[in-house]
């Protein structure tokens, strides 16, 4: 069973990885090209570098990413708790079906009909200021992450058996501080799986971005999708690569440290797994 | 850890809040991608150079189609100053009304423009746009594959390429190549041609690998497709990774488009954006644009540059003949769009 | 929940139950008060384009166009027929690449799931990570390498050749675009099903060992159950973006095997036409929320959790 795990698991990480390696084998094209790889070269890496547009668009598409998916696990998190607890309420249904909504229009409609609210209320509600921009951006991000963090949290909470809560509030704690001692460390995986799809989504999103983007925020995709008018330079392939590589380093280390963490536990205090 | 991601988070807000709050002079550009000269290998940094000639910051972004940048002027939440659409849609954008008449007075480099390409057909007075750049559509055929030098548009239709063809994947573009196949006029308003146009591409659809945009760059360059229209500047950054790969422009004619910028109705810094049309003109800039572009330039200076890497190229600057030969889109009528879209989106069901 | 009405409720518990209950409205209003701003005023943008003409009057036209009952919305390529059977195509296709899509991201990361929730918990986090690191990566050039990969000249033809393989076409077919879409939605299939599976109360499992329960008997009856909760999210997280999906199909399809959010795309952005556009999306919604409907009524009856949507 150990062996087929281990094998399985690398199978279906081999698949994941495949077009990972194939991008970051194209980043060191001697050529400007994505589908041809002729001659070993840094020139990409050394170009990315120079690129103010890419960076800047980079630096955007990152705070864009962490704020967002912040706020959207703070809201969808009591969203869940609150939904989970809603056993007869006839607003349920509604609440679900709203959740449901984001995730099934296509990316299109999602843009043009957000950008047209968010005209909308420019014109009229706030006297021809145009909102579009850096908290438009924001606020669509939101939006198209709660039901992903909602989905990933709820299925926890039903797990969880709802007489632990009242048992801790009968023990003298508040309802907030029961939340924070019981709930949230039962459904922590929950949250963490909601808020990394979050952070993904939004890193990766072009079209409502494309549509409600002022004229003032562009981020890294809708710069991106701008090269397919041309062609998308293997600068693109080093930026990844590079993202890529520090995620990686990032996760090695924390696995070290945690790891050997672990062993002075056991050492110190005889703990074992 | 925790607090490292405050601190994070703390690092990644400041300089945005910070950002805004500054009172220079600005100016706000919406253009194509990779379509500017970006001060890599040594070229000039178009924009850069602007803000150290005048003091103007230029807040810099992209729009990937006609339409795409159409949807959003129409719907009213940008704020651009300036913007590079093609000539049909700067022909419906006047129409509509969603540019303003630029002041040429403030553009004293407009005498650059060569004649041919003042008073245009999209603007037949010339108050709203400035050519920018100028494209022609040809073929691009794989020599080791294609057995002499097809001179026609009708090898796109010929059963010994099947699979191995491309062609484009907006249907004013597709119509036009069919179009030029039949000898038809490209902004015919009787819809009798576009229903001949219509049967003609889905004859080709069998044939057909696939319909492309950017992907036929990596299609063509590692030999998956060998047949494809395309524009002629991008026809050189594919001959560069692939020297099996030739251009031709087919007996049957061909189009030519000319992109231009204008200054949408909007627009907040209409001076600002002015200085800018007239930056793009002089002749350094404009000169670094077409060398970084590769698109014909319709700037006198450029053109009559011998040092210009494109100096009387054949493919850039064709001869009369074939010049005579080409064809502008206009701006067809409403009704003949939405029909030319509905044929077009059936030829892509079927 | 029925079974639950029918007990007879005592006052104390009656008030604890409407105090739990504006308490759960309280923490959701936030929630709400976003959701009805963002999604649902932005909805009724859509509907009332669905059904008005560009002039903005009243029209049932858009969705009749759709099926064909006009006569004068027929051309050369497309007549004669009653109803127009080509988006009737394109939309049983779009349902069915996204139900096979789906079917194949849960019968991968399913195993996926649970070989990880046994790892040691802090391994665990990275596992996790790393599976969705991968969509870090920009989608263009995910997508571009996937078609490098498949290409008849790609990197596995090429390696078949040098094998004295023959050449399999893949790009540009049906098999690409599912294989496009597993490949993108997969990790939204593995996290909640994980999320659910760690911490998962394995004295339940040890128990059905003791009872004598084979290794099978325990999936089935206590494993499968528990988990269906995030099953249920990770089916709906994976199928309902993928049957509106549209980059893909036209990459890795070639634009011959369009699906539904290709056409929805073309009509808002090449035609401009936001009335059939957001006609089209929402009879896309409405089919969308049948299949969850179903696909509910089914895993109700497995699971203990109940259902997820409605």
């Amino acid at each position: 069973m150990k062996t087929f795990s281990k094998i399985y698991m690398i199978t279906v990480f081999l698949f994941l990885y495949a077009p990972i390696m194939v991008m970051v084998v194209f980043s060191f094209n001697g050529i400007n090209s994505t589908g041809l790889f002729q001659g070993f070269s840094f020139r990409w890496y050394e170009e990315l570098f120079q690129n103010r547009a890419v960076l800047n668009a980079l630096k955007n598409s990152l705070i864009l990413a962490v704020l967002s998916s912040l706020i959207s696990t703070v809201l969808g998190t009591l969203a869940a708790v609150g939904i989970n607890r809603m056993r007869h309420s006839w607003i349920k249904g509604p609440t679900m079906m709203l959740t449901d909504i984001p995730m099934m229009n296509p990316d299109i409609v999602t843009g043009i009909s957000m950008m047209l609210l968010f005209v909308f209320v420019g014109k009229f509600v706030l006297g021809g200021n145009s909102i579009m921009g850096f908290w438009s951006l924001l606020i669509a991000h939101t939006t198209f992450n709660l039901p992903y963090v909602i989905m990933s949290i709820l299925p926890k909470l039903r797990q969880m058996d709802p007489k632990l809560t009242e048992a801790a509030m009968d023990l003298g704690c508040t309802p907030a501080k029961a939340f924070v001692k019981v709930v949230l460390p039962f459904i922590s995986s929950g949250v963490i799986a909601g808020m990394m799809m979050a952070f993904t989504l939004s890193l990766d999103d072009f079209v409502i971005s494309y549509f409600v983007n002022g004229s003032n925020f562009q981020t890294l995709p809708i710069l991106i999708y701008a090269m397919t008018k041309k062609r998308v330079r293997p600068t693109i392939n080093a930026l990844s690569t590079i993202i890529f590589t520090v995620v990686l380093i990032l996760l090695i280390i924390t696995n070290a440290v945690q790891s050997r963490g672990e062993k002075k536990n056991i050492k110190k205090k005889g703990i074992r797994q | 850890m925790k607090k490292l991601a405050v601190l994070l988070l703390v690092a990644l807000v400041i300089p945005l809040i910070v950002s805004c709050n500054s009172d220079r002079p600005v100016v706000y550009v919406c253009n194509w991608g990779e379509y500017i000269s970006d001060g890599l290998d040594d070229s000039m940094d178009v924009n850069r150079e602007f803000e150290e000639r005048t003091g103007i910051k230029v807040v810099y972004d992209n729009f990937t189609s006609n339409e795409d940048l159409y949807a959003k002027l129409k719907a009213g939440g940008t704020q651009y100053d300036i913007i590079i659409p093609s000539d049909y849609m700067v022909e419906r954008l006047i129409a509509e009304g969603l540019v303003q008449k630029i002041n040429f007075d403030n553009i004293p480099n407009y005498v650059n423009i060569l004649d041919e390409y003042k008073n245009l057909p999209f603007d037949p007075n010339n108050e709203y746009s400035v050519p920018y750049n100028v494209g022609m559509v040809g073929l691009i055929y794989n020599t080791k594959e294609v057995e002499g030098v097809p001179d026609s548009w009708e090898i796109l239709w010929d059963q010994k390429y099947s699979g191995k063809i491309l062609n484009f994947k907006n249907p004013r573009d597709a119509f036009a190549i069919a179009q030029f196949a039949l000898g038809l006029n490209i902004n015919s308003t009787d819809t009798k041609d576009w229903d001949a146009a219509a049967i003609k591409l889905v004859e080709q659809k069998p044939l057909l690998q696939m319909f492309v945009m950017d992907e036929v760059f990596n299609k063509m360059e590692t030999g998956e497709a060998i047949l494809a229209p395309y524009y002629a500047g991008d026809y050189f950054t594919m001959a560069e990774n692939n020297p099996d790969l030739a251009f031709v422009y087919p007996k049957e004619g061909t189009n030519r488009f000319v992109d231009s910028i204008c200054i949408p109705a909007n627009a907040k810094n209409k001076e600002n954006a002015e200085k800018y049309i007239n930056f793009l003109l002089e002749s350094d800039v404009a000169l670094a644009n077409a060398e970084y572009i590769y698109y014909a330039s319709p700037n006198k200076t450029v053109v009559e540059n011998p040092d210009y890497l494109l100096y009387q190229d054949e493919i850039t600057y064709p001869s009369q003949e074939v010049m005579a030969n080409t064809q502008s889109f206009t701006h067809l009528p409403n009704e003949l769009i939405e029909y030319m879209n509905r044929l077009w989106s059936d030829i892509l069901m079927k | 929940m029925k079974k639950y009405e029918s007990f007879p409720v005592s006052p104390v518990e009656k008030k604890r139950r409407r105090k739990r209950e504006r308490q759960a409205a309280l923490i959701t209003s936030p929630y709400l008060l976003w959701m009805i701003i963002f999604t649902l005023i932005p909805m009724i943008f859509v509907v009332y384009y669905a059904f008005t003409d560009a002039t903005g009057a009243f029209t049932i036209n858009n969705v009749k166009g759709l099926l064909g009952l006009e006569k004068e919305t027929q051309n050369v390529i497309q007549s004669g027929t009653f109803i127009r059977l080509d988006f009737v195509k394109i939309f049983w296709r779009s349902m069915w690449y996204g139900a096979v899509a789906t079917v194949v991201c849960l019968l991968i990361a399913y195993p996926v799931a649970y070989f990880v929730s046994q790892m040691r918990e802090n391994r665990q986090q990275i596992i996790i990570t790393l599976v969705m690191l991968p969509m870090w990566m920009n989608f263009i050039l995910r997508t571009y390498a996937l078609m490098k990969m498949l290409e008849d000249t790609g990197i596995i033809n090429t390696a078949f050749t040098k094998l004295g393989l023959p050449v399999i076409h893949m790009i540009n077919t049906p098999f690409a675009v599912i294989l496009g879409m597993v490949y993108n939605f997969l990790p939204y299939m593995v996290l909640p099903i994980y999320s659910v599976m760690s911490k998962m109360d394995y004295s339940l499992i040890e128990a059905a060992q003791d009872l004598g329960c084979n290794r099978m008997r325990v999936f089935t009856k206590v494993i499968l159950p528990l988990s269906m909760g995030g099953v249920v999210s990770g089916i709906t997280m994976v199928f309902v973006p993928s049957v509106s999906t549209f980059y893909i199909s036209q990459k890795l399809g070639g634009g011959t095997n369009e699906m539904i959010g290709d056409v929805i795309e073309r009509t808002f952005l090449t035609e401009t036409n936001y009335n059939v556009g957001a006609a089209i999306s929402l009879v896309l919604m409405i089919l969308i929320f049948i299949c969850m409907a179903v696909m509910n009524r089914f895993s109700e009856d497995e699971s203990q959790g109940g259902s997820i949507i409605v």
